[in-house]
């Protein structure tokens, strides 16, 4: 195990640099100079001059990489052309509660989904199956931005249950993790069902039932667990969806996280913290890849079997 | 005089000769009830997306301060916004752009994915490797994120918005197509081929090209549901059509601060945009059922 996630690290590595080039050659790719973008139209020209400066964009480009890189290895993220802080600063306040926000989304959207997928399956063809499968359709099919504002309308407006927006303790999660979740949920809900009804066709299930296991022993114990692996390998795949959805629900629910963060840089145009949002989300999403990779290693018999 | 042998062999020949790939495709598919009616709302919506601005009952960039934020009644089906606007006007007229923009950027996606797919899982070696990480690292972004990235990039804007979701569809389709003209490549016909003289782009067009087709077709009406989500969605973060469009994600978007008094302007927008993913997304599932020799199989 410890060989295979060396060299997933190792593979890792080249990516990471061809990313790192990327959010580098962000601020350089944008159409026209960015330094009178930053300076704003009324700018003299020695204002340009002066941002070009403080932005290092005066240096050769090589250079200017090595600069970024440097900083980046010492957490060095420059500073926000909006608010003046440590970009660094900001995302200490912003990373934790996107993290939690996501953590949970993931840890009902799982439940859920598993509870849906098993149903529908042992009921195929039946209305808890019809009724699953449309919950899990529609799951995929809602825009997050409406559901959210939908459920902002009857929870917090009309039933005054949980607040609008904003970050005010743990009820503030509730509504943002249940819109963020329902995508993934409907996934799992899907994959769950499709590989249980494969699982159930399996021998080891008939040889379960003829020596009279109760039903529920053969569901839970022996098909569920059989499947659980690949269903939590695709759980853990599809969390790019959810720090890509994070943006949009962040906005809706003015949540104070990355996605929100991230949207008011562009609406801003700094670049500092774009860039750096940018960097941290696409290390995120590898990195959880990886972690998926390894645990699928570790939870799979056969595959350690095989190495 | 007709023997009984020639009038039977005739008969097969008929029966043969009726046989058809599309007969048999639509005899499966319209076993797929949900799948038959998701296609006919698109091939309503599509006919909508034409003819919209003809059929439209009010001009949907006109206001009228006497009607603002009406409910849904006769004279108004789905009510009217915060310029008096006739929300339905909009979500006809809308329609157009939703389709435009998903159906380009998943064709310009298809197009440029399956010529890197073919070119790395025919030619393999090193183009093959670039390709193939070069998709590595776009696949490092979320989908979303990666769109947003290049709207804050090249700004704010319709055509941003099909630029930014073709990109984000190209490594998709680049590893499918690559997949099964990995799987193609290896029948004994392009072997044949091969021998025979045919150039590499005959072999890839005639003999290999074929094979993605029905894989493509799945994939791509799935994509279209998920190109109106992101777009939908640039938009209503402001990264995509300008405001005064009747774009449903920018209607949905301006709608939200009238939710509380009048919701019908947040709810109507989100029911097109829902019901259209949803129906692309059903299709995908019923055309999968027929198509996927997987499943069929199963």
């Amino acid at each position: 195990m410890w060989k295979y996630t060396a060299r997933r690290i190792v593979e890792m590595i080249p990516i990471l640099i061809v990313i790192s080039i990327l959010t580098f050659l962000f601020i350089h790719l944008i159409p026209g100079d960015p330094a009178r973008l930053v300076a704003g139209k009324d700018a003299t020209i020695e204002d340009v001059e002066n941002v070009r400066h403080e932005l290092g964009l005066d240096k050769p480009i090589l250079k200017q990489y090595v600069d970024y890189m440097k900083n980046l290895m010492t957490g060095e993220l420059g500073t926000s052309l909006t608010t003046g802080l440590p970009v660094i600063d900001m995302f200490k306040t912003r990373f934790m509660p996107s993290l939690h926000l996501t953590f949970l989304s993931m840890l009902w959207a799982t439940l859920i989904g598993l509870m849906i997928g098993v149903f529908s399956a042992i009921n195929k063809n039946k209305w808890p199956d019809y009724f699953g499968m449309v919950t899990a359709v529609s799951g995929i099919s809602i825009p997050g931005f409406w559901l959210g504002l939908l459920l902002i309308q009857l929870f917090s407006v009309q039933l005054g249950l949980f607040p609008t927006g904003g970050l005010d303790g743990f009820s503030s999660y509730i509504l943002p993790s249940l819109t963020l979740g329902a995508g993934i949920m409907s996934m799992i809900a899907r994959f769950t069902r499709s590989s249980m009804l494969e699982t159930l066709q399996a021998d080891f299930i008939r040889t379960g039932r003829a020596k009279g296991l109760k039903e529920h022993s053969v569901i839970v114990t022996h098909a569920l667990r059989n499947s659980l692996i690949s269903v939590v390998t695709v759980a853990g795949l599809q969390f790019g969806f959810l720090l890509g959805g994070s943006v949009v629900v962040e906005t809706v629910f003015s949540f104070p996280g990355m996605g929100r963060l991230l949207i008011d840089s562009i609406a801003f145009r700094d670049y500092p913290v774009i860039q750096s949002a940018l960097l941290l989300f696409a290390f995120e999403f590898i990195l959880v890849n990886l972690i998926v990779d390894v645990l699928y290693t570790v939870l799979n018999p056969k595959i350690q079997l095989d190495s | 005089m007709t023997s009984p042998t020639t009038v039977q062999n005739s008969q097969v020949q008929k029966k043969q000769r009726k046989y058809s790939p599309l007969k048999e495709f639509w005899k499966s598919f319209k076993k797929q009830k949900a799948a038959l009616l998701a296609s006919i709302f698109i091939g309503l919506l599509i006919v909508v997306a034409i003819i919209g601005p003809y059929i439209a009952p009010y001009d949907p960039f006109e206001p009228d301060y006497d009607a603002l934020l009406e409910g849904p009644s006769a004279s108004h089906l789905a009510g009217t916004d915060e310029y008096g606007r006739d929300i339905f006007s909009r979500l006809i007229v809308g329609a157009k752009i939703s389709l435009m923009v998903s159906f380009s950027a998943v064709f310009l996606g298809l197009i440029l994915g399956t010529i890197l797919g073919l070119i790395s899982g025919y030619f393999g070696g090193w183009i093959d490797k670039v390709i193939m990480r070069s998709c590595d690292v776009l696949f490092s972004f979320p989908d979303l994120l990666l769109a947003i990235a290049i709207v804050a990039l090249l700004g704010p804007g319709i055509n941003n918005v099909i630029i930014a979701v073709m990109i984000f569809s190209v490594p998709s389709f680049a590893r499918l197509v690559r997949g099964a003209t990995l799987n193609a490549k290896e029948n004994v016909y392009v072997e044949a081929a091969q021998s025979m003289g045919a150039s590499h782009v005959r072999v890839l067009w005639k003999h290999i090209f074929p094979e993605t087709i029905s894989e493509l077709i799945i994939f791509v009406t799935m994509r279209i549901g998920t190109a109106i989500l992101a777009a939908s969605g640039l938009s209503f973060l402001g990264l995509g059509a300008s405001p005064e469009m009747p774009e449903w994600g920018v209607m949905l978007s301006s709608g939200r601060d009238y939710l509380g008094t009048s919701s019908h302007v947040v709810i109507m927008p989100g029911i097109a945009i829902f019901l259209t993913v949803l129906a692309f997304n059903l299709i995908g599932d019923g055309l999968r059922d027929v198509l996927d020799p997987k499943i069929k199989n199963n």
